[in-house]
């Protein structure tokens, strides 16, 4: 437990003298709460016509919009689909941390003496996952927070601010975002533990978001429904993949090819 | 302390395979600095690490510490303290930071007093909160040193630890070692430098794939050259070798002679302390004017290179 404790302190001490891997971390969530909060803004300024209520068609089908006069459903409807941008979040910040923070060290050549001492390779990467997946969910719910307070004077009427803070979006932010955290972080381990080049493996690891990106357009085109049973349901197929993702990032990161292979 | 058996490692690399170390016996005892010498590629690196528990062993067999390699390797890392080829430090992080870190990671008891003593001993504790990566070459050798020694291992493992310095920084990281000596602990010392071989170890191995020679230094030379004593004469005569040649247990007798009519007589010998008086004695009864009587001592480089030519382990050349 010491162990893994050192292997964080020595992570964040790093990550806060690393101005690259800071200004994502702090910049990127920043950047992403202001697109919902500014979509708020303007939605609730703008007159809505019943053609603008038309196009939202199947997205208006969710029980927690029925009731709503046309300004609030649209407003409702269009800010919590930005919500999937705070499950994009969670990916985007610990990728970028892991990825630097073993192809970093094989760069620096600070894993040969790192992995010389009586440390297992379990309590490196969870030292290392959990250095990297923290500052990814406490970013995540300080922007939610943001967004909450911008929303509170946005929101045309406590209905809709309502919807911000129903069970599906507490659900996903306390249970999925934590579980994305995990899954990136484990992604951008195994990614950076088979490659030498930090922005390949941030690249890369990149890619995870593209299951997100499906059920964000989804969401918008009304294929998918955003209720807590999808968010629940998320949260399980997510838990499964980090179990599994977990168990190859142990497999797989091993030791003599990570600090003899050659560039 | 240290002992090898039939070690091999060998390299997949582009579908061919690379023997980095093919068939290594070595015995290293407790206590003694053993300097491990031999040309770039000859898997000095390899076997170092394999004997730190960083890599696997292809075939054979290795302990550190009475303890086997492949088996119980985080009891083996916790007893060994190891100086890798680059320095590998967290360059953001004062070089307190560092070494607090890796106390942690062996678990060394007092953190603190650890950190703090070889900060001072290493000259770097006036330095102790800049950052790692704005020191020089050799305090980041010096830093990682200390980081090697922290929580003081029976078994110290020194990969070339003065290469890559000015001579100055590497001077004080050779005296430094030259310290540690006598503390009891066990140095294994990879390294190019032969002078340096020759000042810190009590033994060494000329090694390429597999053990070509171990020996002091001493007894390589000897081993090598056989025991020679060199006469300068101020008049060089050749009655005066011929009489050298004529005592018993004189192996063979070589004459240098110089421009100015004086001479050397270089004669290979078995025991210079018993037989050297009766070589004066001889040479001044010739009427010889003796001028001075040396050993002839070869450098380490002469022997180093010798093995290298004559004691090649057959099939494995260097990259
Ligand atoms: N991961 C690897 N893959 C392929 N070949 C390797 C690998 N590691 C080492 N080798 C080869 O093994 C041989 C021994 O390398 P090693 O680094 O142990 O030599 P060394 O004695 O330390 O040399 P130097 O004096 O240059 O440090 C070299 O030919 C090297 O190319
Ligand atoms: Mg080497």
């Amino acid at each position: 437990m010491k162990k893994i404790r050192t292997i964080i302190g020595k992570e964040w001490a790093d990550m806060r003298r690393n101005k690259l891997v800071f200004y994502v971390v702090v910049l990127v969530p920043l950047l992403m709460t202001a697109i919902p909060v500014v979509m708020l803004a303007i939605m609730g300024h703008v007159g809505v016509s019943q053609n603008d209520m038309n196009e939202l068609g199947r997205m208006l089908d969710n029980p927690l919009f029925v009731d709503m006069s046309p300004i609030e459903a649209m407003q409702s409807v269009m800010a919590s689909n930005m919500l999937v941008l705070f499950l994009i979040m969670p990916l985007m910040v610990p990728v970028t941390i892991a990825s630097y923070s073993i192809v970093g060290e094989k760069i620096s050549r600070s894993l040969e003496p790192l992995l010389a001492t009586p440390i297992t390779t379990t309590q490196l990467l969870l030292g290392k996952a959990f250095a990297a997946a923290a500052p990814g969910v406490v970013m995540t719910w300080l922007s939610y927070a943001v967004f909450l307070v911008f929303a509170y004077f946005f929101s045309v009427s406590t209905r809709v601010f309502g919807i911000f803070i129903d069970p599906m979006w507490l659900i996903a932010m306390f249970v999925l975002v934590p579980l994305l955290t995990v899954m990136a972080v484990a992604v951008g381990i195994i990614v950076s533990s088979r490659t030498s080049d930090p922005r390949a493996a941030e690249q890369l690891g990149s890619l995870i978001i593209l299951p997100l990106m499906v059920l964000y357009i989804g969401a918008m085109a009304g294929f998918i429904m955003l209720n807590s049973t999808t968010f629940w349901l998320s949260s399980l197929i997510t838990l499964l993949l980090d179990l599994g993702l977990g168990y190859f990032g142990v497999v797989l990161f091993q030791r003599e090819t990570i600090l003899t292979r050659w560039k | 302390m240290i002992r090898t058996e039939r070690l091999c490692k060998y390299f997949q690399s582009n579908g061919s395979e690379v023997r980095a170390v093919d068939g290594l016996d070595l015995e290293v005892r407790e206590g003694e600095v053993f300097g491990f010498l031999g040309p770039n590629g000859a898997g000095k690196t390899t076997t170092v690490r394999i004997l730190a528990c960083l890599i696997g062993i292809t075939k054979g067999r290795a302990w550190v510490n009475n303890l086997e390699v492949g088996q119980v390797d985080l009891k083996i890392r916790a007893q060994v303290g190891i100086l890798t080829e680059s320095p590998g430090l967290y360059e953001r992080l004062s070089a307190r930071r560092n070494l607090e870190i890796f106390a942690n990671l062996y678990d060394v008891g007092d953190v603190p007093g650890q950190v703090e003593k070889y900060l001072r001993l290493l000259g770097l504790w006036e330095r102790r909160d800049a950052e790692a990566g704005a020191f020089s070459k050799g305090m980041k050798q010096k830093l990682s040193v200390a980081r090697a020694l922290l929580h003081e291992p029976p078994v110290l493992f020194l990969d070339e630890p003065t290469s890559a310095l000015d001579p100055e920084a590497a001077k004080t990281v050779r005296d430094f070692i030259e310290t540690l000596r006598g503390q009891g602990r066990t140095i294994f010392l990879c390294t190019h430098n032969l002078d340096e071989a020759e000042r810190l170890c009590d033994r060494i191995a000329v090694f390429r794939q597999k053990l070509i020679a171990v020996d002091t230094p001493e007894a390589l030379r000897r081993q090598l050259f056989g025991r020679q004593t060199v006469v300068h004469l101020a008049r060089h005569d050749e009655r005066f070798a011929a009489a050298v040649r004529g005592l018993t247990d004189v192996k063979h007798v070589d004459v240098v002679t110089s421009d100015d009519g004086g001479g050397k007589l270089v004669i290979s010998l078995n025991d210079p302390a018993a037989q050297n008086p009766g070589i004066v004695q001889t040479l001044v009864g010739q009427g010889a004017q003796v001028q001075f009587v040396n050993e002839l001592r070869h450098s380490l480089e002469d022997v180093y290179l010798s093995l290298m030519q004559n004691g090649a382990a057959p099939g494995g050349g260097a990259q």
